[in-house]
């Protein structure tokens, strides 16, 4: 115990000192707001549509300003300052879980975007969602998942973080099922839930794994164990790998990618918020705000390297040919968060943490502007848009410079984010950076389809042709997210000098790289504009020369389909064979000892005859066998 | 107009009886609460004996006013129970001579763990009362043995002397025969049948461990009293060999486990609730199951902690079997009630679970687990009464965007449903935490296995919403159906309500619990 002390001390002498500072009260209204817009809405307001909505948005636009005001108050603090405050939550003899919440740079800038983002939705959704009848449902729901969320960045604890997670898997089911009269809408809910859940389970395991090793549900006293080198680098790496699992379930990474396309059933407003900005942004959180737990262990860093990168890859690919305007983005979406992994992954919390914190605005601004096409012409195939650039120039301008950024074009932030993460993959490996830089080449390819197929020739529907602009409610965020898309990407320097892991990195835009991977996205766009504009090379005739490539892609490479086989066949098999296992081999033992006293009561029942003499011969022959049992006993 | 006056007046009457009744303790020295609550539900039992049948809501009016007498009872039992340091672990005690010539008193008390069931107990109780709103058949005896089912249980919570655990829980445990022989569904005889003749057995073995630890008091006793007892105080004094617990446990744990629906004798458990009528279910999967794990601390553990220490490693293994196989089981039924039945299984699992670990997270999230599962299995067998009562039919198959009908019914079943796959911010995830926390400190392994469960529960619990009521109406015999009544929703909204408070706030109760859990550790640890 001395001797871990002794290192301990050590450990805190050469990290910068953390100064605690006990958290002003507002903090708790951050969540606290949300959370009792959704306690209003569900008891009192419900039965008006109207009040629910102001209900929501002005809650989420208070939660916002006290935010703003914590991220300033934390930028002038400087990075090694932390808020914290906590409650106890429940006591017995061993456990003292608390309530807490707690403000670091990173969680800073947590707070900043899921506001941001959340406010805008909550403003568009007034416009997307006005004739709902469920809409005070729609408000109540998206407040309670903003209370989770933010109580999510907020954690300062593992059990707090695991709660908050749940919630708001609880509240992204629910949403995806929010037209719940639908088949669609409610298997993709169901979907969405059971395949997180099988991630949680690891997250479950790593953080029973971690508590008990280090004796503490805290971020803090965990990072000070581990610090002090109380646990071992096998259990660190066994930790982290189990940790990862939840965000390869939450943030949608392979294996476990599928739910996310499938949550595309849910109303637009929500695919923004949670499916492309804040939730599915957690699993990078989770792993960022967890570095000191995955930067013990250079095994688990490579995996949440290499499945990033894969991620990247593959996501990408498959979003060439979807034909659903949502599809591609949801794709996009996964392809992007294999990037935030792949950063994280080669060792920079930076670079990862940047590119969610640009993307969360575009690619909020990407889908909110589909969501805006889907309004006005009523179908998510953009195969049957077309022509909208001239009815709806401001969602097409907005979109053209969402889908720039997407793409990593200068000067757009995408830029700034996709360049940082690709310099450290590049030193790291490799491999994994051929895997990004041909994942960027995919990007501005599919996003450069969307934008000619969608937006450019001529309407090919009826709801193309007479469309008309989104409200003025739904293109103020539009127009806001397009700003912040362009503007936030100039932070870079400063955001790096504050959010980081370890050491302070410094920022180096490698011009020649730059240069070099600016003409990979061009390349991809160049190609789709021959491709969609002027039909050179013609994509039909790409398609049937090479079928193989064109089937795997459009059947997103069979992931569903064998997990459609999984489940059919093996799982349901399984637990059918369980049942008939209950039903007829447990119970049959027991219905056969029912049958067996049965049996033997119908048999034995013959002996009573109602005769006397043959119970007096069954008596003497008894006596008769009794004495002769007797006689031989006795003989021995 | 005549007999409506009557009936009102006998209500009115009966209330004045029950105020006048607890006024007169609560001015006494001393208040004998456990009787007192005991008191209610049998006096109501008997009054409403005394009605006949055509007076079918006085009846439920009668019933619906003692249970919840007995709901606040209960309640002001655990506002009253001491916590902290320095006060005495059983409280509320009541102790009169019974039958000095064998050693038996009638002595009660009720320590955290004790408090927390009568709690569940007087919850689940108006409820049941509540959901039973619309039985029409011979509702006298039903309502009689229902409330005569529940003064057992309220007695076993808290007996302190064997004879009388015993004899509450034979009266807990013999009115379900009829109860569901006669008002319940499907194949009843069978299931009814089936059910008591699986209980009995239980009863059978534990009865053994009970005449063991009887005659033991007499010889293994504290010096200067070796006297035969069946008070549980003595008990816990008296020295048993580490042979004798070891012997006896296995009676005492597979005894009490039955009960619980321990694997592999748990079949009764589907058949039996699944033929129950609704408020017999409730009764039955919320409360009468956990009987058995209450025996399983009380007397197993308590009384043979070196027999505990011995076997449940042993026994921790089936509970694996319990939580998995359950749940897959659930997976694979067609019929909405046997789903929520093999759930129980699979839950019931969860809380031996607990207790096998024998530790402080562990025990105390077994017990939290207890109350949180018989609020929660409750709930869904409400549910599931008042769905078949509209539909008539309990086919997963024959359902089919329900909640476009029956939108509170639906939102309250996920509800239910969510707290049953271990939601945070629903009661059962800090239990199912807790427990899996005392796992991994026993067996990481182990506690992996029992985790897949969770994930299982969500595939089936969420199966079953999307099938029973989402999507669209497909039936088109349920174009007119109509939602829960004020009732069914009263009852509701008082089980989900429980459910979202010891979630989010569950330090109240879990201090409660861990007052109990406290000392049987120490006894454990303590090695008797």
């Amino acid at each position: 115990m001395v001797a871990a002390g002794a290192v301990a001390v050590s450990a805190l002498a050469a990290a910068p000192a953390i100064t605690v500072v006990e958290a002003p009260g507002y903090l708790w209204l951050i969540p606290g707001l949300p959370l009792a817009a959704f306690v209003v809405i569900g008891l009192v307001t419900r039965p008006w549509r109207l009040l629910s909505a102001a209900v929501g948005v002005v809650a989420i636009g208070l939660s916002f300003v006290f935010s703003l005001w914590t991220f300033i108050a934390q930028v002038k603090a400087g990075p090694d300052t932390v808020l914290a405050s906590s409650l106890p939550w429940f006591t017995t003899g061993t456990l003292h879980p608390m309530v807490g919440l707690q403000v670091d740079p990173l969680s800073a800038v947590m707070l900043l975007v899921v506001t941001t983002v959340a406010l805008m939705v909550q403003i568009y959704s007034l416009g997307y969602m006005a004739g709902e009848a469920g809409l005070s449902r729609f408000y109540a729901y998206l407040s309670l998942f903003c209370a989770a969320m933010l109580g999510l960045v907020m954690a300062h604890s593992f059990v707090q973080l695991f709660v908050c997670w749940e919630l708001v898997g609880l509240c992204s089911y629910l949403l995806i099922g929010f037209w719940y009269d639908r088949d669609a809408p409610a298997f993709a809910a169901k979907k969405a839930f059971v395949t997180t859940r099988l991630g949680d389970l690891g997250f479950l395991l790593g953080v029973l794994l971690v508590c008990t090793t280090a004796g503490s549900f805290e971020f803090s006293e965990v990072q000070a164990k581990i610090g002090a080198g109380l646990l071992d680098p096998r259990t660190l790496t066994l930790a982290a790998l189990l940790l990862f699992c939840g965000a390869v379930g939450k943030s949608a990474q392979v294996p476990l990618h599928v739910w996310l396309p499938d949550a595309m059933e849910g109303p637009t407003p929500v695919s923004a918020l949670i499916h492309a900005a804040t939730m599915v942004a957690a699993g990078v959180y989770m792993v960022a705000r967890f570095s000191f737990i995955f930067h013990g262990s250079p095994d688990a860093m490579a995996t949440v390297a290499v499945v990033g990168g894969i991620t990247a890859f593959f996501a990408a690919t498959i979003a060439l040919v979807q034909d659903d305007i949502k599809r591609v983005l949801a794709y996009s979406t996964i392809s992007q968060l294999g990037y935030m992994m792949l950063a994280l992954g080669a060792g920079s919390v930076t670079a990862g943490m940047f590119h969610l914190f640009t993307h969360a605005f575009f690619k909020a601004l990407l889908f909110l502007g589909a969501g805006a096409v889907i309004h006005a012409v009523h179908t998510n195939d953009m195969w049957e848009m077309g022509g909208l650039r001239k009815s709806m120039p401001w969602t097409f301008w907005t979109f053209a410079i969402g889908s720039l950024a997407l793409a990593g074009f200068f000067p757009f932030s995408g830029f700034f984010s996709k360049d940082e993460i690709l310099v450290h993959v590049l030193a790291y490996s490799p491999a994994l950076f051929a895997l990004a830089v041909a994942g960027s080449f995919c990007t501005a390819f599919y996003m450069g389809r969307v934008v000619f197929v969608a937006f450019l020739g001529t309407a090919r529907g009826g709801g193309a042709a007479h469309a008309h602009e989104a409200p003025l409610v739904m293109r103020g965020p539009l127009v806001i997210l397009a700003g912040l898309s362009i503007a936030v990407g100039w932070w870079v320097w400063d955001f790096a000098r504050f959010v980081y892991a370890g050491e302070m990195e410094e920022v180096h835009i490698h011009l020649g790289l730059a240069a070099a991977t600016q003409l990979v996205p061009l390349a991809g766009l160049l190609l789709a504009a021959g491709m969609y504009v002027y039909r050179s090379p013609d994509p039909e005739a790409l398609s049937n020369r090479f079928p193989g490539v064109y089937n795997l892609l459009r059947h997103r490479y069979y992931v569903d389909e064998a997990y459609d086989w999984l489940i059919d066949r093996v799982v349901m098999r399984f637990s059918a064979g369980i049942g008939w296992f209950d039903r007829n081999v447990v119970d049959g033992a027991v219905n056969g000892v029912a049958w067996l006293a049965r049996q033997t009561g119908a048999q034995l029942r013959y002996l009573q005859t109602g005769r006397v003499q043959h119970y007096a011969a069954a008596v003497f022959g008894g006596v008769a066998l009794l004495l002769l049992l007797a006689r031989l006993g006795g003989a021995r | 107009m005549v007999t409506t006056v009557c009936a009102w007046g006998t209500v009115a009457a009966a209330l004045a009886g029950l105020g006048w009744f607890v006024g007169l303790q609560l001015a006494g020295d001393t208040v004998y609460w456990i009787s007192n609550l005991m008191a209610v539900t049998a006096t109501a039992s008997v009054i409403v004996m005394a009605i006949p049948d055509r007076y079918e809501r006085f009846i439920k009016w009668i019933s619906a006013v003692f249970a919840f007498a007995a709901l606040v009872l209960s309640i002001c039992l655990a506002l009253q129970f001491q916590r902290g340091e320095g006060v005495s672990t059983f409280q509320f005690a009541e102790s009169s001579a019974w039958i000095p010539g064998l050693g038996a008193s009638y002595l009660l008390a009720v320590d955290g763990i004790g408090v927390a069931m009568e709690l569940l107990t007087g919850i689940i109780i108006f409820c049941g009362v509540l959901a039973s709103w619309r039985v029409e058949h011979r509702p006298r005896e039903f309502f009689a043995l229902l409330l005569l089912l529940v003064t057992g249980v309220f007695g076993v919570f808290a007996a302190q002397d064997l004879f009388v655990f015993f004899l509450f829980y034979e009266v807990a445990v013999l009115p379900m025969y009829l109860l569901i022989g006669i008002w319940g569904t499907g194949p009843k005889e069978y299931s009814a049948m089936k059910l008591t003749l699986y209980l009995l057995m239980g009863s059978a073995l534990m009865l053994v461990g009970f005449l063991a630890l009887y005659f033991g008091t007499e010889t293994y006793g504290a010096p200067g009293a070796h006297t035969l007892t069946f008070s549980l105080d003595a008990m816990r004094r008296t020295a048993y060999p580490i042979g004798v617990q070891k012997f006896y446990f296995p009676f005492l744990f597979i005894g009490f486990g039955i009960l619980s629906g321990f694997w592999p004798l748990h079949t009764w458990s589907p058949d039996g609730h699944a033929s129950a009528p609704t408020a017999v279910s409730m009764l039955h999967a919320g409360v009468l199951m956990k009987l058995g794990a209450f025996g399983i601390i009380r007397i197993g553990v308590e009384l043979c902690p070196e027999g505990a220490r011995f076997w449940l490693p042993y026994f921790s293994v089936f509970t694996l079997v319990n939580i998995t196989y359950g749940a897959f089981s659930a997976m694979s039924q067609v019929d909405l009630k046997y789903v929520i039945a093999y759930s129980s299984v699979s839950h019931m699992g969860i809380v031996i679970l607990g207790i096998c670990t024998l530790n402080d997270a562990g025990l105390n999230g077994a017990v939290l687990q207890m109350f949180s599962h018989g609020i929660m299995t409750g709930m869904f067998f409400a549910l599931v009464g008042f769905t078949y009562e509209k539909t008539h039919t309990r086919m997963i198959a024959e359902y089919g965007g329900l909640g476009a009908k029956m939108p509170v019914i639906a939102t309250f079943f996920t509800i239910a449903g969510l707290a049953s796959l271990g939601l945070p911010g629903l009661s059962g995830f800090v239990a199912e935490f807790m427990v899996f926390l005392g796992a991994w400190q026993m067996n990481r392994v182990m506690c992996a296995i029992a985790a897949v469960g969770i994930v299982v529960t969500a595939a089936y619990v969420l199966r079953v919403l999307q099938k029973c009521f989402w999507g669209p109406l497909t039936n088109p015999h349920y174009d007119e159906i109509t939602d829960a009544s004020p009732v069914q929703i009263l009852c509701l909204t008082i089980l989900a309500s429980v459910l979202v408070a010891v979630g989010m706030l569950p330090g109240w109760l879990v201090s409660i619990i861990n007052s109990g859990v406290g000392p049987v550790l120490a006894r454990v640890a303590g090695g008797g």
